[in-house]
């Protein structure tokens, strides 16, 4: 939802009172959860995964209270923290010290509480020598070490956090799945919303799977990923009408297609398959020559892999029609959930099109690689295999 | 991984409920409570922020009265000749002034705070009523900054007020009042619509031409003053500058009028921004 204007809304009135039925209609109804019943006893760790759009988000804003529910009821027992995102609150005008007590108050600690954790919360963000300097001039690392520590100290009973609004370098979202691992230990309860597969299987005890606001699934981690993978394969998410595409459109991706080396479609790869890519188009006229780049990047955000050749140029065919396979021969990605981002243009001069998001695969951990433990993208994101020579 | 039993559940423990919204007026007090240093320092910050940003600082919030009662005096006193009833155009103005800046600024701080809010709205829960009151709490800083340079003009053009200053703080109260109720509805609207913020200048000016701030309120026809009475404003203004002076209209029916505009504005602004507060985070 977003803000409207005022005079939509005075002329909707009046339009209403016109036309008393039909107008009412016309807004359909979208419920973002529905049916949603569980009980998450003292202590759990809860994940909950699901597509874009399942629902996952707008729980935890009901839960944090964020938002307010339209219908239906939810008892929490105890203080609830999130770590949707740090910095909250934070003045750039103001000092490290003024901004950890501002922080702390918003985020619903006292100012007693605050001055008694405030030298522990300053050495665990590691900026004694700034604390008095406003952050504005702080560096981004320092910033988010700050606004982290504040967050992590607020000691909630109930932690929720969730992956997806989490931003920051890898680093920082180790911190904060290291922190979490810390709130488990001590017996809190945690609803962990996530994207990575990897973080919930090693955290959680339940998982919980939504699907267009409803639970599907519920239960023990192992068996839930399963089934939101499976579901996942059916289709991969390359509806083009949804696309967050930008660009002149003077030549236009229709649709992309991830296979496997025997060209079935899929959207599961294991690591050190093969892995092919088929991009359609169309274009304006049949002289318009464009380049083509693929990023892949991370469920974390984090831009993985680059396909590009500046040099390499292509022409629509037939019809002004294009159709280009892509080959990656060896997918070495570690296990998890990645994002293709499809750019074709010519460089420098103009984007055709551009879109972000366009579809979503797997990587899991087959058994073309020489390891049996599980690989995750703590261990790093794209993998090698040992190349080595005894010289001694 | 090696994983602590379990802490026994506390037997002490804040309960919620979150729930749809039930009822016109269901202000949870004992809430506001708890969290009232977050209003302490959601207050400290804006006044913090505003005196370190500016250079000249506290002396603004002098300058910018003093600097509006030197045009007043000039264009509506020496030049257009409005009566001020004997009283020195000066503090005549600057005695109306005090009270508007801080009425205006207070109302256009809290239209805004709730968009300028927005990134933290929507990331964490806390009171939103504390938004709209911290903008017209701060601005009280100010005014109390202004009001000494009030005393020394009092001092120096030789004034004895009466009794009735007894009755200033009355006043102070009902422009709080004011500021907050209209600022309660302005930034919930604001909120919702984002025309609202081209639509304040014009409001702000209207209603600076509605009240008694560059001429007294006698000039106004007596047939009209219940009309011009509705406006909470006009007894605020016309009170302050009469309980200083003793120059004025002292308040009367018209002061009734004002103060029940106010209770009106302030009760629907309540329940109106309690309506929309629980869903605002989905719109900013």
């Amino acid at each position: 939802m977003q803000r409207g204007y005022l005079r939509d809304a005075i002329g909707n009135w009046f339009h209403r009172r016109a036309k008393p039925q039909a107008a009412r209609n016309t807004s359909r109804e979208f419920w973002a959860l529905r049916n949603v019943d569980l009980e998450v006893p003292h202590g759990e760790v809860l994940g909950v995964i699901g597509r874009n759009g399942a629902g996952k988000t707008t729980l935890l804003k009901i839960l944090s209270r964020i938002t307010r529910p339209t219908s239906g009821s939810a008892i929490v027992r105890g203080r609830i923290g999130s770590l949707l995102e740090v910095g909250t609150g934070f003045h750039p005008e103001l000092t490290g010290r003024e901004n950890t007590f501002l922080s702390g108050a918003i985020l619903g600690m006292g100012r007693r509480e605050i001055a008694r954790k405030f030298g522990e919360i300053v050495a665990f963000a590691e900026i004694e020598k700034f604390i008095d300097m406003p952050v504005k001039h702080y560096s981004s690392g320092m910033f988010v070490r700050l606004a982290f520590a504040v967050a992590a100290h607020l000691e909630p009973d109930i932690l929720l956090v969730d992956e997806v609004l989490a931003v920051g370098d890898i680093a920082f979202q180790r911190k904060c799945l290291g922190k979490m691992g810390d709130v488990s230990r001590t017996g809190r309860t945690i609803l962990f919303v996530s994207h990575n597969m990897g973080a919930i299987g090693q955290l959680c005890q339940r998982c919980l799977l939504l699907h267009d606001g409803r639970v599907t699934d519920d239960g023990p981690p192992s068996r839930v990923i399963g089934e939101y993978l499976k579901a996942c394969a059916v289709g991969n998410g390359s509806d083009a009408k949804n696309w967050d595409r930008t660009g002149s459109g003077r030549a236009r991706i229709v649709s992309i297609e991830i296979m496997d080396g025997e060209c079935q479609p899929c959207s599961t790869i294991s690591m050190g398959r093969e892995m092919r890519l088929r991009i359609a188009g169309e274009a304006e006229h049949a002289d318009l020559e464009f380049s083509l780049a693929v990023q892949f990047v991370s469920a974390a955000g984090v831009p993985v892999l680059y396909l590009y050749d500046q040099f390499r140029n292509f022409r629509p065919g037939t019809g002004n029609r294009f159709l280009i396979e892509l080959r990656i021969p060896n997918l070495l990605l570690m296990p998890g959930l990645y994002y293709l981002h499809v750019w074709i243009g010519r460089a420098g001069m103009e984007h055709y099109d551009y879109v972000k998001n366009a579809v979503s695969f797997d990587v899991i951990q087959g058994d073309e690689i020489p390891i049996t433990m599980p690989m995750t993208q703590e261990l790093g994101l794209v993998y090698r295999p040992l190349e080595a020579e005894q010289l001694l | 991984m090696a994983t602590a039993a379990p802490k026994p559940f506390p037997a002490r423990q804040a309960i919620t409920f979150i729930a749809p919204r039930g009822g016109y007026f269901q202000m949870d007090f004992r809430e506001l409570w708890l969290y009232r240093e977050l209003l302490y320092f959601l207050v400290w910050r804006d006044v913090k922020v505003r005196y370190k940003q500016t250079v000249i600082g506290a002396a603004w919030a002098i300058l910018q009265p003093f600097l509006t009662m030197v045009v007043f005096t000039l264009f509506f006193g020496r030049l257009a000749r409005i009566p001020s009833g004997g009283l020195p155009y000066p503090i005549f103005y600057y005695s109306a002034l005090l009270p508007w800046i801080y009425f205006s600024t207070a109302l256009q701080t809290a239209t805004n705070t709730m968009v300028d809010h927005q990134n933290v709205i929507t990331k964490v829960y806390f009171p939103r009523l504390f938004l709209p009151l911290s903008a017209v709490v701060s601005g009280l800083v100010d005014f109390c900054v202004s009001f000494l340079f009030l005393i020394a003009m009092i001092v120096y053009y030789r004034i004895h007020p009466g009794p009735a200053v007894l009755l200033l703080p009355l006043f102070v109260l009902l422009e709080i009042l004011t500021a907050l109720g209209a600022g309660l509805w302005l930034s919930g609207l604001n909120a919702l619509y984002r025309d609202v913020r081209y639509v304040m200048p014009f409001l702000i000016q209207f209603w600076l031409f509605a009240s008694p701030v560059a001429y007294p309120s006698s000039l106004v026809p007596q047939r009209w003053r219940w009309l011009y009475g509705l406006n909470p404003m006009v007894g605020v203004i016309e009170g302050f500058r009469w309980s200083l002076t003793g120059h004025g209209q002292a308040p009367g029916k018209m002061m009734l009028l004002s103060a029940a505009v106010v209770v009106v504005i302030l009760v629907s602004g309540v329940i109106y921004f309690q309506k929309i507060e629980g869903t605002i985070a989905d719109f900013v």
